[in-house]
């Protein structure tokens, strides 16, 4: 009985002690967004280079920034993904902890509007989006509560049917781009909103009145449930369009189709950039830092043929990419 | 002197008319009737739940293969003749698939024919092909037919899961991998063979290279630490409270906490454990040693309940007897009371180490909701569980991933019965009546 006691005691100690050794993989945390295309670079660094595969974990672009500003030692994350860019507050946090960053902006993502292929093709301007979806909307000089229940009461050329909209829920990075892009840009063009108080944060208001429907961070059930109901739409990321075009189809936003190229270029309007961000005190002490950036920014990966793009990556245009390539290569320091 | 208005006391003569007979016959059927309703209302559910699941997941268990005939050129494998297993690692692999591909359709020219052309097969072909070549270097200098995986999109055309009547530009496929696919076909060269990769691998990107292993081997590690630590430290707490401790004040209040700490929601656990296993005594992030203690703290409250109700049911005579025949408390307790609440105990465990076994939430905190391709082989690697893996593959966009999710959920599921069979083998074993 001793024995066995004081075998486990030993056990667990060994377990404890193992825990402190060095790390030699490298960790990722941060933004659910580039979590498939970071996953993708890291998966093939792991194969093609001698060191393992590093960790990648989806915090969310706000939980990753916070772990990864949290401090410099192997405790702590070694690059961050983000589908938005830092803020300047997240910037300080990073200053204070002794953190010195190089941001590295690897592609597009487009927020797409999508429904059924049975259902109505619609086309529709930032306004209206906004007008479909805000939760207090400008009427005879005043704000009312949205009284848009169906698309033609917007504007007649858009179909007469339900609004209803599933889209993520407010946790989400898609979510907050979409209201800061789509909703705000359609505030701002809105004749009267300004004067009404409705400028930046105060347009991000989605209504909740059951028009909008919070379909959950799964954009897979989105996809199935449009199916299912060709009456509904659905916000979601370019990606998932593009692996289920046999099914969906995309809303012209501003006059723009959400193809591959048009987001790549620049003219669909509801699209975001994409970055990671990478620790420079790390480099040199976890292995394999500087040719993971190197991966990643290679011609392979985020190229026009790479494979990110088949994991539905909108690549940076030609130019952009071979100089952010040689400031993320050369870990240029970032300054806000 | 008698009172004649004074009421006669009312006697209740029993009804038994055969309308009021029929009526009490008719209430019996009825209750009956809608406990069994009851019942099938719940196997349907099941039984649609597990249809939806089967018939989706089971395809996942298949793969399509694309047999090429690779030239292992010794020149281009080998140049130097050594089989050193350095330079036999080096050699570009890909050039040579992509080469029998070219030999098998020499028509096809054009950078992005071609392009599409080898992306008939899967990505990771190249390791597939080092590996064979690797295994046994005498292949080198022949030509061999090898199986490869297909691409994921090409696998589910074979599945049917992608339409072929579409148009060319609503498909991941187009028309011309569609026909190279069906000459390939025709000439034998395609199979749908069990997919083994699912069952031997870790997470990949490619659909056609992922599998649950890791996500497997995590589980069992994380599981053993919580039992290992949630069992031993759940009986002694509930032998002590139920046996030894005296009624005040102070134990009651232990006891209402734990009740309480049983209906705590999971992710609070996970934050429990951030604060005090990560960053008070840093402990690696994404291990199962660090989810095993979290879950072993989410699992206590559970066994120390079970655990107290099953002592409780030990009929007090057993420990008069053991007590009367001269045993200590200690004897009593360990020779008489454990053996025979044994079973009740170890169904509380079970319970518990299911709820474990489902568990997403606390793991997100500690880091174990990551993309982890290598197998873990300890406490301390980085490690996944299989509902972390069923929910990162419910996110992905890829069709092919689709049915492995519900393959992994068929996995897990799998899991939670072999876990339950134990459960019920071992309680037979200590089972007592009186």
């Amino acid at each position: 009985m001793k024995i066995k006691t004081l075998t486990l005691a030993a056990a667990i100690t060994v377990g404890l002690v193992g825990a402190a050794e060095a790390r030699d993989q490298i960790r990722v945390v941060g933004s659910s967004t580039v979590f498939p295309f970071s996953t993708a670079v890291a998966e093939q660094f792991g194969k093609s280079t001698r060191f393992s595969t590093p960790v990648v974990e989806s915090t969310g672009t706000g939980g990753g920034m916070k772990l990864f500003c949290s401090g410099v030692g192997e405790d702590h994350p070694d690059v961050t993904n983000a589908s938005r860019r830092m803020k300047k507050s997240e910037f300080e946090a990073c200053t204070t902890n002794g953190i010195d960053i190089t941001e590295v902006k690897v592609g597009f993502d487009g927020i797409v509007i999508a429904n059924a292929k049975r259902g109505p093709d619609l086309n529709l301007s930032l306004e209206q989006i906004f007008l479909a979806l805000a939760t207090e909307i400008p009427q005879g000089g005043k704000l009312v509560a949205n009284p848009n229940k169906m698309w033609s009461d917007i504007d007649p050329s858009l179909p007469a049917q339900k609004i209803e909209v599933l889209g993520p829920p407010p946790t989400s990075g898609t979510r907050d781009a979409f209201v800061e892009i789509a909703m705000e840009g359609g505030c701002k063009t809105l004749a009267g909103a300004a004067d009404l108080g409705l400028k930046k944060k105060a347009c991000h208001a989605v209504r909740e009145d059951g028009v909008y429907i919070e379909a959950g961070e799964n954009d897979n059930l989105i996809v199935q449930k449009l199916e299912a109901n060709p009456a509904a739409y659905g916000i979601f990321g370019f990606s998932f369009l593009d692996q289920n075009a046999d099914k969906l189809k995309g809303a012209t936003v501003d006059g723009t189709v959400p193809a591959f190229e048009e987001i790549a270029a620049g003219n669909y309007p509801v699209s975001r950039s994409l970055f990671f961000y990478v620790k420079q005190q790390h480099v040199g002490v976890i292995p394999g830092i500087q040719e993971f950036v190197t991966e990643f920014t290679s011609e392979d990966a985020w190229g026009p043929d790479g494979y990110l793009i088949d994991k539905g990556l909108i690549p940076l245009p030609d130019t952009d990419r071979a100089a952010m390539a040689k400031q993320a290569q050369g870990l240029q320091p970032l300054s806000m | 002197m008698t009172d004649p208005t004074i009421d006669q006391p009312i006697t209740r003569k029993p009804d038994f008319s055969a309308t009021h007979l029929r009526k009490r016959y008719r209430a019996e059927a009825r209750f009956k009737f809608y406990g069994v309703a009851a019942i099938f209302a719940a196997l349907a559910m099941l039984a649609i739940l597990l249809g939806s699941i089967i018939s989706t997941g089971s395809s996942a268990f298949t793969q399509t293969e694309i047999a090429l005939d690779i030239k292992l050129d010794a020149a281009k494998i080998d140049p130097d003749g050594t089989r050193d297993p350095e330079s036999l690692a080096r050699a570009n692999y890909r050039t040579i698939v992509r080469d029998a591909m070219r030999a098998q359709f020499p028509e096809v020219s054009g950078r992005r024919d071609l392009r599409k052309l080898y992306k008939l097969v899967s990505t990771g072909s190249d390791f597939t092909l080092r590996q064979i070549v690797e295994a046994d270097p005498a292949l080198i200098g022949t030509t061999q037919t090898i199986w490869f995986k297909s691409s994921a999109d090409l696998d589910q055309l074979n599945k049917g899961a992608i339409p072929r009547d579409v148009p060319e530009g609503d498909r991941r496929v187009n028309d011309a991998q569609i026909t190279w696919f069906d000459a390939l076909s025709d000439d034998g060269r395609t199979r749908r063979s069990f997919n083994t990769t699912f069952f031997t691998s870790g997470d990949s990107r490619e659909p056609e290279q992922a599998g649950v292993w890791g996500a497997v081997v995590g589980t069992m590690l994380t599981l053993f630490v919580t039992l290992v630590l949630s069992f031993p430290i759940g009986v002694m707490s509930a032998v002590y409270l139920e046996e030894f401790a005296p009624k005040n004040r102070w134990t009651d209040l232990i006891e209402v906490n734990i009740n309480n700490l049983a209906a705590v929601p999971s992710i609070v656990f996970g934050l429990l454990g951030l604060a005090v296993f990560l960053n008070f005594f840093g402990l690696p992030r994404s291990a199962p040693l660090v989810g095993g203690l979290v879950l072993a703290l989410m699992t206590l409250p559970t066994v120390i309940i079970a655990g107290r109700a099953a002592l409780q049911s030990v009929p007090p005579s057993i420990r008069e007897a053991a007590l009367g025949v001269g045993a200590s408390p200690l004897q009593t307790v360990s020779h008489h009371v454990l053996p025979l609440a044994m079973p009740g105990i170890l169904t509380g465990t079970i319970i518990g180490m299911a709820r474990a076994l489902g568990e997403t939430a606390p793991l997100l905190m500690i880091g174990m909701v990551a993309f982890i391709v290598d197998i873990p082989r300890g406490f301390t690697d980085a490690a996944t569980v299989l509902p972390v893996q069923v929910f990162l593959w419910a996110d992905a966009p890829e069709r092919a991933f689709v049915e492995r999710t519900s393959a992994a959920i068929m996995v897990l599921l799998a899991f939670l019965i072999l876990m339950n069979l134990a459960a019920v083998l071992l309680r037979r074993k200590f089972e007592r009546r009186w």
